[in-house]
């Protein structure tokens, strides 16, 4: 029949139909997903932009009328007396906190994540994933639970202060809580496997014939650690690097139960200003600011990670 | 199912190709000076404080740091407490609702996104499901606030419904990565020869698919369910007067004298995400 022979298609067009039809089922498909975080995720996001240009209620909440105060204030604050800008310290102080404690933190798990993930990598294959569990499993164990457990081994009347007394090193008990040295070891103990599990896969690919290579040309264990092994590991020391940091910058449940209300970080500051602060658009543009830290971060790592896979 | 059982043929080839490369005695490049002294010590201070905390939910005292002797007093006192009581059913409950929801939701997107051409839209998909990855949980904690402040004052409406939808939010992408990670492994052939036993989609995927990707499946649940179990930031902010889950209860304890009866219920917690994490280990590793 001449009907079939001259198609009313062009060639190519009913496979196009199809994949239209199957690009929209699959985003159909996807809706329910989208859906829920659009509404309690993603657009609670976009929402907190706006009210960063707000202006503050006076008993929380915002009022409607637009305003640059809340991210003015974010890092400069008006004099009570004769109404000059002067540099709001106390927050400087407190991303000053942050940014430490977070770098200190990192550099800690660096220092015993390292060895840890290659003891565990160069472990023979069935016991590997035994040592491995272990690290996982208090990663996902609860964060609260894990602070509490902090909180008691250095308080006053902790463990660690028990044990100093009794062997006679100290003869008051050490205040370590509220301090900014809590924060930091509670951190590093709380993020610590984010550091081993990445620096544990790069180990894990390490071709240890290059190591075996360079004893052979005479390097010591040193040498070869620091010009065959670093650099070979350091997409997965990076990587580990960026995800204990970027966590500990966010930090909130840490700080709060480890620094008591002194020793404030970014995420308690933010909580102070829908608090006691009563500033919901300085809270606002505070939390816009960490995110945008925070996504410099992790945009650097995801370069990382896809040169690396890129590489091979 | 027959396959979990066979040996895969990494596993069995495995010592034939290391043996030969086993370097003698005395000498490995493999060990480094002091690491491994430097990994015993950080698996004892992993451990160790875990440890500390669950002996003393069993002191006898009311000390967190003198022994008085064996005794499940704070395990009583915490059952008998309203509060925690409470608090428990409620973290269940949500815990319950929350992971049931997002898994159902992360199925869907994990079907629709795998085993497929790079469709329009796809990448933007995949980012806007990890995305409460991405962001300080504080940050989402507060940006809810705002809004959901909004709405009960806009409505007068104050169930546990904001605490459900924020809590789904964030299970998603933990549903959603082992599910992925299933499919991504699964073999489309038995699909396609159901097709060609003239199954119907819809036949094919109740019979076929669904019963291979079940693992991933269950192990997403699982780890949505200990998600919401443990978020504490979210629901401090999110939760109307009264709605304390267990996590917010503890912190707000925190602010009292603490007696072993927190260390008590962190026990109960601990074991409960051992055992949960230890099963969703099994589900996934088995057919690697």
């Amino acid at each position: 029949m001449s009907a079939q022979a001259e198609t009313p298609f062009p060639p190519g067009a009913l496979e196009r139909e199809a994949e239209t039809a199957d690009t929209r089922r699959r985003w159909l498909l996807s809706l329910p997903a989208i859906a829920i975080i659009v509404c309690a995720a993603a657009g609670p996001l976009l929402v907190m932009v706006i009210y960063s240009f707000l202006t503050p209620g006076d008993y929380g909440n915002v009022k409607w009328e637009f305003s640059l105060e809340g991210w003015m204030n974010t890092i400069v604050q008006r004099d009570i007396f004769d109404d000059t800008l002067i540099w709001a310290d106390a927050h400087l102080s407190i991303f000053w906190r942050s940014f430490s404690l977070s770098l200190i933190t990192t550099i800690l798990t660096l220092i015993i994540g390292v060895p840890t993930a290659w003891f565990v990598a160069t472990q023979p294959p069935g016991r590997r994933e035994f040592w491995l569990f272990l690290v996982t499993v208090p990663f996902w164990t609860n964060l609260l639970v894990r602070t509490i457990a902090i909180q008691e081994l250095i308080r006053s009347e902790g463990v660690i202060n028990l044990v100093l007394l009794k062997i006679g090193i100290i003869d008051e008990p050490l205040q370590m809580m509220f301090t900014d040295f809590a924060i930091g070891f509670g951190m590093t103990y709380v993020y610590l496997p984010l550091m081993v599990l990445p620096v544990y896969a790069a180990v894990d690919k390490l071709d240890f014939r290059l190591v075996e290579a360079a004893h052979d040309l005479y390097a010591s264990r040193w040498t070869a650690f620091r010009r065959v092994i670093l650099p070979l590991i350091k997409p997965g020391i990076i990587a580990g690097s960026i995800l204990v940091f970027v966590p500990c910058l966010g930090a909130y449940v840490t700080p709060r139960v480890l620094g008591g209300g002194k020793n404030l970080m970014f995420g308690n500051l933010i909580e102070l200003q829908f608090g006691a602060g009563r500033n919901w658009p300085l809270g606002a543009a505070l939390s816009l600011m960490l995110m945008a830290a925070v996504m410099v971060a992790l945009i650097f790592y995801v370069r990382i990670t896809s040169r690396e896979k890129a590489d091979g | 199912m027959a396959e979990t059982t066979t040996p895969t043929p990494t596993e069995t080839a495995a010592p034939a190709l290391t043996a030969p490369r086993r370097e003698p005695r005395g000498y490995s490049v493999r060990s480094l000076p002091g690491f491994a002294v430097i990994a015993i010590f950080t698996f004892f201070a992993l451990y160790a404080p875990i440890l500390i905390l669950v002996t003393y939910s069993f002191n006898a005292g009311t000390s967190l740091a003198i022994w008085e002797g064996f005794s499940l007093r704070w395990y009583y006192q915490a059952a008998a407490n309203e509060a925690v009581q409470d608090a428990a059913i409620r973290s269940l409950y949500l815990a319950f609702c929350a992971a049931t929801i997002a898994t159902v939701a992360a199925t869907m997107a994990a079907l629709a996104t795998t085993r497929t051409r790079r469709f329009p839209g796809k990448t933007m998909i995949y980012a806007l499901i990890n995305q409460p990855l991405m962001i300080p949980e504080i940050v989402t904690a507060v940006a809810l606030l705002i809004v959901f402040a909004a709405i009960k004052v806009w409505t007068g409406h104050t169930s546990m419904i904001y605490l459900i939808a924020a809590h789904t939010a964030f299970c998603v992408p933990f549903a959603y990565l082992p599910i992925r990670a299933r499919l991504e492994t699964m073999d489309n052939t038995l699909e396609t020869a159901a097709q060609d036993l003239y199954a119907s989609r819809w036949l094919t995927f109740r019979r076929v698919t669904l019963p291979l990707m079940w693992p991933g499946i269950v192990a997403g649940l699982m780890l949505a369910f200990v998600i919401s179990l443990d978020d504490v930031v979210i629901t401090e902010f999110v939760k109307s007067a009264g709605q304390e889950t267990i996590p917010t209860y503890m912190l707000g304890q925190l602010r009292r004298v603490v007696t072993p009866e927190v260390n008590a219920i962190s026990t109960v917690i601990l074991m409960a995400g051992v055992i949960l994490v230890a099963l969703f280990f099994r589900l996934t590793s088995r057919r690697r």
